[in-house]
């Protein structure tokens, strides 16, 4: 039976359902225990799975971060979390030069099904240390696969696939669409999921509005301000094409390219800094492969390579937004 | 009673009586245009707040041993050091809400103040104090100065890598350097028992050679004798010290926190040592001040921080495109 959840009680039940279905599966993190997660994600699973199963751990993020990868070379399957993504570089080495790439520095004979989970996003003004987006930076380090839902329904079924997954996976749940209550979130993101376990693939995008226009390729909470975009130049008779990545790492190439083969125009809408990202990427995808089938020069919007600054009207500025991309749409039409 | 001049100890209560209103002040302005759904995006100050009410003690018990040249490096709840440091309020109360005419013009908010001309700076990584701190001793060694710095952290911090690369570098290389570790019993949610092998701190000072020590903060004359010495040892060149001092979290982590995680009597034990109470009662119990002077000096103070609200409320918001300025010195 599917009922409507927000996604912070989506990741907690799909994580609650893989435990109780594997006994491998364990959890570590700051305020993950009583606190439920700074952003709900682990809600009532000390209660369920007490605190041999559901650790609350010191602010030492390099031993239980690196700690990880010793537990899943012995046959664990730990899941990690460590509040905001801005905090990763005190643990850094231990994901980009371990956790991505033993396997590989193995020739696939050391296994890392480590799913380490955070959340990004601005726009309640929490400044430059806690507000970041920054998933190009672990999708740029070959051997980490990277999660970006969107939606409470994929929310759940993505984190499945991750627990399930042999390898390391980067699970990015964006504030603003938890669905907490205390933080701003779109209702949409807070959809139907259904009781029992699921999975979803990695490297499937959705294309969560269909158009003839133009091919607004985006993630996470982006996608709802391409969609209320859209909603929008319906109106003014442009028809916008939106998809929602889901997974930035596999990346659905062929998703993107039938899309702007369609449609001729690709705008790409990222939370993330400008220059060397997602944004970058997607185009440089495009230019490599459907170069021809371009009828205008492609754009994208993204954080303008400046840190976000904590003032109300600074951090809308260098915010993507749906006036952004009604404004830029306009322009390439 | 220690040898401690009666001015002395009337000046550090009213530090700690000016941290102590300003921070209840920010506690009640942060939930304007917060209710009655609680949006932490909303109001005047939007945004995370993490207050010291409770903690004042150790700022002001080690800050009045401090030049203008000395650093503090602080942590997200800093605004008692802060303002034991010699901030400039008006400017720090002006970033808080958000304002051009901030520290920072709006650019860095609560976690991020920056003071240069008392050396004051901070931040929202736990940990990040130390090795920077560290940095500013190594300066002085550079300089051949006799400044110091503090580095601030809680008792969370003290798990941190940096804690430990910094101890070890600072006492290898005899830098001046004070680590100062308030142990408020709680990281957000997860007690100290929890989280550390050691019941204190301060004993992890050994593993380094240095001196360490536990002082309890409900009292700040004992943290300004430990203090005093910590200073003098560094000023003199004699290498880092460690103090943890035993502080009390009166509020939640951060605002809007509805501490369900924490037991009743251990709010309570902390109403119970709460440090301005305590200065408080012995003014008035050794005569210092009638009931009557401590009352028109808390007033005094109250106008103060009255009148620096108001400025900061009154005071405009950048525009939006002053966003893109100084990622660099001298542009881009
Ligand atoms: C590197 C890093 N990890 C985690 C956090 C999230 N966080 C912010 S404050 C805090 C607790 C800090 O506890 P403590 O050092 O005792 O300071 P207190 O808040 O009690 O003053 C945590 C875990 C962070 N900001 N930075
Ligand atoms: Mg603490």
């Amino acid at each position: 039976m599917a009922r409507k959840l927000p996604m912070y009680m989506a990741i907690a039940e799909a994580i609650s359902q893989e435990m109780e279905r594997d006994s491998s599966v364990f959890v570590m993190g700051e305020d993950i225990g009583a606190y439920g997660g700074i952003f709900g994600a682990t809600t009532g699973l000390l209660d369920k799975f007490g605190p041999d199963r559901v650790k609350d751990t010191p602010i030492s993020e390099s031993a239980f971060i690196g700690g990880a990868l010793g537990a899943a070379s012995k046959g664990m399957r730990p899941i990690v979390e460590l509040m905001f993504v801005d905090f990763f570089g005190v643990t850094m080495d231990q994901i980009y030069n371990h956790i991505a790439k033993v396997t590989y520095m193995s020739n696939g004979n050391v296994k890392v099904p480590v799913v380490i989970m955070t959340a990004i996003g601005a726009g309640y003004s929490d400044a430059a240390q806690h507000s970041q987006t920054l998933y190009g930076i672990f999708a740029h380090v070959p051997g980490l696969k990277v999660v970006v839902p969107s939606n409470s329904y994929d929310a759940k079924g993505l984190m499945i696939s991750a627990i399930r997954d042999d390898n390391p996976v980067m699970y990015f749940f964006h504030k603003g669409l938890q669905g907490l209550g205390w933080m701003p979130s779109p209702e949409e993101a807070a959809v139907e999921v259904p009781e029992e376990p699921y999975t979803i693939p990695f490297g499937k995008a959705k294309i969560v509005r269909e158009g003839n226009d133009v091919s607004v390729v985006t993630a996470s909470r982006m996608v709802y301000e391409a969609l209320w975009a859209a909603e929008e130049l319906e109106k003014d008779g442009v028809n916008v094409e939106v998809i929602d990545l889901r997974t930035l790492v596999p990346l659905d190439k062929e998703t993107i390219l039938n899309s702007v083969a369609k449609t001729g125009r690709l705008l790409v809408v990222d939370e993330d800094y400008l220059s060397y990202g997602l944004t970058g990427e997607i185009i440089a995808l495009v230019a490599e492969n459907a170069l021809s089938s371009l009828k205008a020069p492609p754009r994208r919007i993204a954080v303008p390579d400046v840190p976000l600054p904590y003032s109300r009207p600074l951090e809308k500025f260098v915010l993507p937004s749906k006036e952004k991309i009604v404004k830029l749409v306009k322009e390439m039409m | 009673m220690p040898d401690i001049s009666e001015q002395t100890l009337l000046s550090l209560y009213k530090t700690m009586f000016k941290i102590r209103y300003y921070e209840e002040t920010l506690g009640k302005i942060y939930y304007e245009g917060k209710s009655p759904i609680f949006d932490i995006s909303a109001g005047p100050i939007p945004g995370e707040l993490h207050l010291s009410s409770g903690q004042e003690s150790s700022a002001v018990g080690v800050c009045v041993h401090l030049k203008p040249e000395d650093a503090v490096v602080g942590t997200h709840r800093i605004h008692h050091f802060a303002i034991a440091k010699g901030v400039d309020l008006k400017a720090m109360t002006a970033e808080i809400f958000g304002k051009r005419t901030g520290l920072s013009a709006g650019k860095g908010g609560h976690m991020h103040l920056f003071d240069p001309k008392v050396n004051f700076s901070c931040s929202g990584i736990v940990g990040a104090s130390f090795p920077q701190a560290v940095g500013v001793g190594i300066a002085a060694r550079q300089q051949g100065a006799d400044y110091v710095a503090v580095a601030v952290g809680g008792e969370g911090a003290a798990n941190q890598g940096t804690f430990h690369e910094s101890l070890n570098l600072a006492a290898l290389w005899k830098l001046p350097v004070i680590f100062v570790i308030e142990d408020n019993s709680w990281a957000v949610s997860v007690p100290k028992d929890k989280t550390t092998s050691l019941s204190r701190n301060s004993e992890r000072a050994k593993a380094y050679g240095i001196p360490g020590v536990y002082v309890d903060g409900k009292d700040v004359v004992a943290v300004y004798e430990v203090a005093k010495e910590a200073v003098e040892r560094a000023r003199n060149g004699e290498g880092p010290s460690l103090i943890e001092v035993k502080v009390y979290r009166l509020r939640g982590h951060f605002e809007g926190d509805a501490q369900v995680y924490r037991p009743k009597e251990d709010l309570e034990q902390a109403m119970a040592n709460d440090p301005v109470k305590y200065l408080e009662n012995q003014i008035l119990s050794r005569n210092l001040q009638s009931e009557q002077e401590l009352k028109e000096l808390q007033n005094d103070i109250i106008a103060e921080i009255d009148e620096i609200i108001e400025y900061a409320r009154q005071s405009e918001y950048p525009e939006p495109q002053e966003a893109l300025e100084n990622v660099f010195i001298g542009g881009d």
